[in-house]
């Protein structure tokens, strides 16, 4: 309910504010005043996208969480943005990728690839995974790969170009054929996030327990990690790295509706889209220009992380 | 000699050669016989200039605030006694560039107020971190993750500054983002240069009572250290160093987080080793610049893009390290 007042906000509001009337209008039949170009091109591919980054985004930060079990976990935060980024580039800069097309495949390889380093590096405290060493191993994966991504795009002013817009995360894109592309991804990611909620389950009581219970913990982990890798790939490579929403709804979620996968997974995955758009419509009425959508993220997750990181560390759950 | 007298030496020569090297190399290479001249005074005016008023100030700042930098790391891995808790990850200095850039975009300050305000900033930054991460005492973890949180913060703030600067505003204050020590002049260099050596003289005063605050609180308070007022200074100092840097050059990561690191490996585990961590962030700073400015013909890269990219690397090898060693 929420999420469909959002998405018609989101098609009312911004610098020209448009009336519902006007907008369905534009919407189901053809015109072209003005306001109906508006609508049909800037504000529907951008309602769309927020939608689906939002989904992607959610889904993956609520797999990470639960797969490494570190509440601190999210895509931006651990590098894996940075990670499709990076590859953006190196696709730029060697390969001569211009089109958003050709920037998706490598920002899904990017983005599989920082996971998996972030996972290893992670993961190498013997079995147990430590949420601090995971968060502080993203932090400076994503740091170094930031500064080859400036570095190379400095060199190259062709890159700085072709990554000025992309890289501060923005809604606004103004074409349907990145969202076609990346709508199958997020799809697919998010059936195999669902189809694993019985397996996350159980693998939240420990690697032992679920072994016990007859779940195949290494399959689950394998899939897990595709499934994040496909979906905050998709969301990087069409809207730019957007940091913390794949933080923030999980915990709300698992605020509302308790642990179960079953419910954690569909509830974040209707939040998520809640809470980007809200964002997105909150940058363009805060200020006069617009706010960028990760500006308004960043400004309401980061204080997000340090209760998180007070409660959490507080009661000693490293 | 002992061991770190030694090194100490070595790392001086080996500054001393890539100081030499700045000021020689580039387009115009110079001999060391010119060199010589324009010491003395009598050498053509264009190489007098050159020497002088271009390279002469940015291999000097780059030996000073990678001194400062590596000094302030050293303070603050020492007062947290956590090789992560370094004013960068902690992020101090982004708080510093978030002060540079209000007094920029928002007040169009001359260089004497955004040094002000870089030190406000950093000082309000850390103040804040510090706030956060306290609950019945300051857990070095938690106050990492709280550094990580209000850095990423800070980097939204800044990147709205910047978006809803002045067109020309936003261009200085981009350069100024990825940390650059293009384009110093002596004019710029000489607020910052007071506030970073009377803070390093500061530091060369506290370095006592910071090594007896390693020994552990208890200890220190039984030899007559005042543990808390110390500890307070210490890291005001640490800030102060941070940020003077960050107004001057743009926030530069990980040389305070990699060169006191150098130090205690070379100092033989000996913690605190003030001077050796100046050296060693000297050094890297100066070779960094070296490698920015002349690896990478025709372009320039800013100094900043290398450090995070060595940096970063250096600290997953550490996260690594530590996760083996448990």
């Amino acid at each position: 309910m929420l999420l469909l007042l959002l998405l018609a906000l989101s098609l009312m509001l911004g610098a020209k504010s448009i009336a519902l009337h006007d907008v369905t209008h534009a919407l189901f039949s053809s015109c072209t005043s003005a306001d109906c170009v508006i609508v049909r091109d800037a504000r529907l591919p951008r309602t769309l996208a927020g939608l689906l980054a939002g989904v992607a985004l959610g889904i993956a930060g609520a797999l990470m969480q639960s797969l490494t079990r570190n509440p601190l976990a999210d895509p931006g935060i651990l590098g894996v943005n940075a990670g499709a980024g990076f590859a953006v580039v190196i696709g730029i800069a060697l390969f001569g990728a211009d089109s958003p097309l050709d920037w998706l495949g490598f920002a899904f390889a990017g983005a599989l690839i920082a996971s998996l380093l972030v996972a290893l590096t992670g993961a190498l405290g013997g079995g147990r995974v430590n949420p601090v060493r995971l968060t502080l191993a993203g932090v400076a994966l994503g740091a170094v790969l930031e500064g080859l991504t400036s570095g190379l795009s400095l060199l190259n002013p062709e890159i700085y170009d072709h990554l000025r817009f992309w890289h501060s995360g923005s809604l606004d894109i103004r074409n349907f054929s990145v969202l076609k592309t990346t709508f199958p991804a997020v799809v697919i990611g998010c059936a195999v996030a669902l189809l694993l909620a019985r397996s996350l389950n159980s693998l939240s009581m420990g690697g032992d327990m679920a072994t016990a219970l007859g779940t195949r913990v290494a399959r689950t982990q394998l899939f897990g990690l595709l499934a994040i890798a496909l979906l905050s790939g998709a969301a990087t490579a069409a809207v730019g790295p957007i940091a913390f929403v794949g933080l923030m709804t999980p915990h709300l979620a698992r605020w509302l509706v308790g642990n179960d996968h079953r419910w954690l997974l569909p509830a974040t995955l209707l939040m998520t889209p809640c809470l980007l758009l809200a964002a997105d419509i909150l940058g363009r009425i805060a200020v006069p220009g617009e706010l960028r959508v990760s500006i308004v993220t960043a400004i309401l997750g980061a204080p997000m992380l340090i209760v998180l990181v007070r409660r959490k560390l507080g009661r000693g759950q490293i | 000699m002992s061991r770190m007298m030694i090194n100490s030496i070595v790392l001086l020569i080996a500054c001393l050669l890539l100081a030499f090297l700045g000021v020689t190399r580039g387009t115009l290479p110079i001999s060391a016989e010119q060199l010589w001249q324009v010491i003395n005074g009598d050498a053509a005016r264009n190489i007098q200039l050159i020497v002088i008023e271009w390279r002469m100030p940015r291999v000097l700042m780059a030996l000073l605030i990678g001194a400062a930098l590596g000094v302030s790391g050293a303070i603050f891995q020492s007062l947290l006694r956590n090789p992560l808790g370094s004013p960068d990850i902690l992020g101090f200095n982004t708080g510093a560039y978030s002060g540079v850039l209000v007094a920029l975009v928002l007040f169009q300050q001359n260089i004497e107020g955004m040094t002000l305000a870089a030190l406000l900033g950093g000082l309000i930054t850390a103040g804040v971190v510090y706030l956060f991460a306290w609950r019945n005492g300051v857990d070095t973890f938690r106050l990492i993750i709280v550094g990580i949180s209000v850095r990423a913060l800070l980097m939204a703030l800044n990147s709205w500054l910047i978006i809803s600067a002045s067109l020309e505003a936003a261009l200085s204050a981009g350069l100024w983002s990825a940390g650059s020590l293009n384009g110093i002049t002596w004019a710029k260099t000489t607020p910052v240069i007071l506030v970073l050596l009377l803070a390093m003289v500061a530091t060369a005063l506290l370095a006592r009572r910071m090594r007896l605050l390693e020994m552990g609180d208890d200890t220190a308070c039984a030899l007559g250290v005042p543990v808390e007022r110390s500890r307070i200074w210490l890291m005001l100092i640490g800030v102060v160093l941070t940020a003077a840097s960050t107004a001057l050059v743009g926030p530069i990561s990980f040389i305070a987080l990699l060169a006191p690191q150098i130090a205690r490996r070379l100092s033989g585990g000996v913690k605190g080793a003030l001077p050796l961590a100046a050296l060693c962030g000297a050094l890297l700073l100066t070779a960094a610049d070296y490698a920015a400015q002349h690896f990478f013909l025709p372009y320039q890269l800013p100094v900043g893009v290398i450090t995070v990219s060595l940096g970063g690397l250096y600290l997953i090898a550490l996260l690594i390290r530590e996760a083996r060693r448990q």
